[in-house]
């Protein structure tokens, strides 16, 4: 690993005091994708500043029955949190399809928001790439993108966002709390990551300076009718070529409310109101599903290698409404089709 | 200029971190360390403090070879600075053994001839040391599940999946 020095922070405003001072420095919480990139030469801060030891590991209800998680909540925690598993169901599942166990205890929840792509090309530091080094090029355009997007590309950049929790946050309306010098600010989920534009290298809509401190979930957590797919190229610890979040609240079979994200397909996890509206006062079946899937995939484009993720991803919607219409959730251990 | 260090892009030399001192709880026993702040646990264990039992697969948190427990949880140490440890209390595959006596798990790999090279064995046992402390895992799809972050390349799953289930039931 190149050289960098190690500070730790006392508190929140003692972690932005160091970032401001040291514009090349990184926080490192649980540190599963910062020292994997670092290892990689495609992240070199010249100082990394422990935010790991500070106090922001609660789990606490909020006044108007919602959740704020602490952004250091390992996510191994969340996922087994007794308000997680009964509330909100979702969350914990699309935790729980993500990386291992191990890397679980040790990532935090404000981190997964902040991972990185794991675009080859953006991994490998001797190919071009728009991420990594702005105005490069885009080698996955043109070469092996079997795991890249086809949502809301740009002619810069077709990476797509890793994270399993994220989608399940989009699905649920989670709001992110961050603290910067000018105070505290919350961004909804919607607005936390970016599409890739021609500025791939900005993720997401944090300031340099900011630090996430908590996530909160709003009341509604759908917990009677979801379920989250993951489908990879193994069961178990790959990345998603496509995952679904879906949430549905019924009258007998005749759907009041709908929630639709996926992951593995854009630069953020992809939401689509139409989609979702287009469910309603419909009857929970599979026509109806598939209208809703075809919305949702208007105007989805593949680059050669991930071609398949078009049809994969309308068929993964249909069967993860299916799913959630059924009471019956994907199960994180038992991977089986029947 | 003649002090050692690095060019920076603006190319001046830019000062070598230094060392830092560490106290680290390993197996048990506390162990003080002077460690350059990019050191991972992974590297402390194995370089500084010659515990080798660990192993470096990937060095990437993709393998889990270099599993170990930190307070009682399953963590890559590969991915994880030393520095970040302090304090905490860590337990390798030398430290689970007791009075002579193999660690259930140890004995239930044997048992079951739960690996070939021997080189994800370390961080298999550690694993599924911290897997049945959380208790999360019933069923053989639940420890498959679950131990998934454990890679063997010779293939000895099911007999690897046998061993934690024996070591599961007794404990």
């Amino acid at each position: 690993m190149i050289p960098f020095q190690y500070t730790r922070a006392s508190d929140v405003a003692d972690a932005i005091k160091q970032i401001a001072t040291d514009p090349s420095a990184k926080f490192i919480a649980g540190g599963t994708n910062l020292l994997d990139l670092i290892k990689y030469d495609v992240a070199a801060p010249t100082r990394l500043i422990d935010i790991s030891r500070l106090p922001l590991r609660d789990v606490e209800q909020t006044a108007t029955g919602g959740l704020l998680i602490g952004a250091l909540v390992p996510n191994t925690d969340l996922a087994y949190h007794p308000l997680i598993e009964e509330r909100y169901p979702l969350v914990s599942r699309s935790i729980l399809a993500g990386a291992s166990q191990q890397l679980r205890n040790m990532a935090s929840t404000g981190g997964n928001l902040v991972q990185r792509t794991r675009c080859f090309y953006f991994y490998d530091a001797t190919t071009p790439c728009n991420k990594r080094q702005p105005d490069s090029g885009c080698s996955a355009i043109s070469g092996i993108n079997r795991g890249n997007a086809i949502l809301g590309t740009s002619e810069s950049c077709i990476a797509t966002h890793p994270s399993d929790m994220c989608v399940a946050l989009a699905a649920l309306e989670a709001t992110v709390h961050v603290t910067g010098p000018a105070g505290k600010r919350t961004i909804a989920i919607a607005d936390f990551h970016r599409l890739p534009s021609n500025t791939p290298h900005q993720d997401n809509n944090l300031e340099p300076d900011e630090i996430i401190t908590a996530i909160e979930l709003p009341p509604k957590g759908f917990s009677t009718n979801y379920s989250y797919l993951k489908i990879r190229d193994r069961l178990s610890y790959a990345f998603a070529l496509v995952s679904v979040a879906a949430a549905l609240e019924l009258d007998g079979d005749t759907i009041k409310e709908a929630r639709l994200a996926l992951g593995g397909v854009a630069h953020k996890p992809w939401r689509n109101t139409a989609a979702e509206a287009a469910l309603l006062g419909q009857r929970a079946d599979a026509g109806a599903f598939a209208k809703a899937a075809d919305i949702l995939l208007h105007g989805a484009k593949g680059f050669g290698h991930n071609d398949f993720k078009i049809g994969l991803a309308r068929r993964a919607i249909i069967r993860t409404l299916d799913q959630a219409a059924r009471g019956t959730p994907q199960s994180i251990s038992d991977k089986k089709v029947r | 200029m003649t002090q050692s260090g690095i060019t920076s892009a603006t190319g001046r030399l830019a000062a070598v971190p230094e060392k830092i001192a560490l106290t680290l709880n390993v197996n048990g026993k506390r162990v003080e360390l002077r460690v350059a702040p990019w050191t991972t646990l992974l590297d402390a264990l194995r370089d500084h403090l010659d515990l080798t039992g660990t192993k470096k697969g990937c060095d990437h948190g993709q393998c889990g070879a270099c599993t170990v427990l930190v307070a009682g949880r399953r963590i890559n140490s590969c991915l994880t600075l030393a520095a970040m440890q302090e304090g905490n209390e860590i337990t390798t595959i030398e430290g689970l053994a007791r009075d002579g006596e193999l660690h259930p798990l140890q004995q239930a790999f044997i048992d079951h001839d739960a690996f070939q090279c021997g080189y994800c064995t370390s961080g298999q046992i550690c694993s599924a040391a911290g897997l049945i402390r959380e208790g999360r895992a019933k069923t053989p799809d639940e420890i498959r599940e679950l131990m998934s972050g454990n890679i063997c390349r010779c293939g000895a799953y099911p007999n690897i999946v046998a061993a934690i289930q024996q070591a599961m039931e007794r404990s």
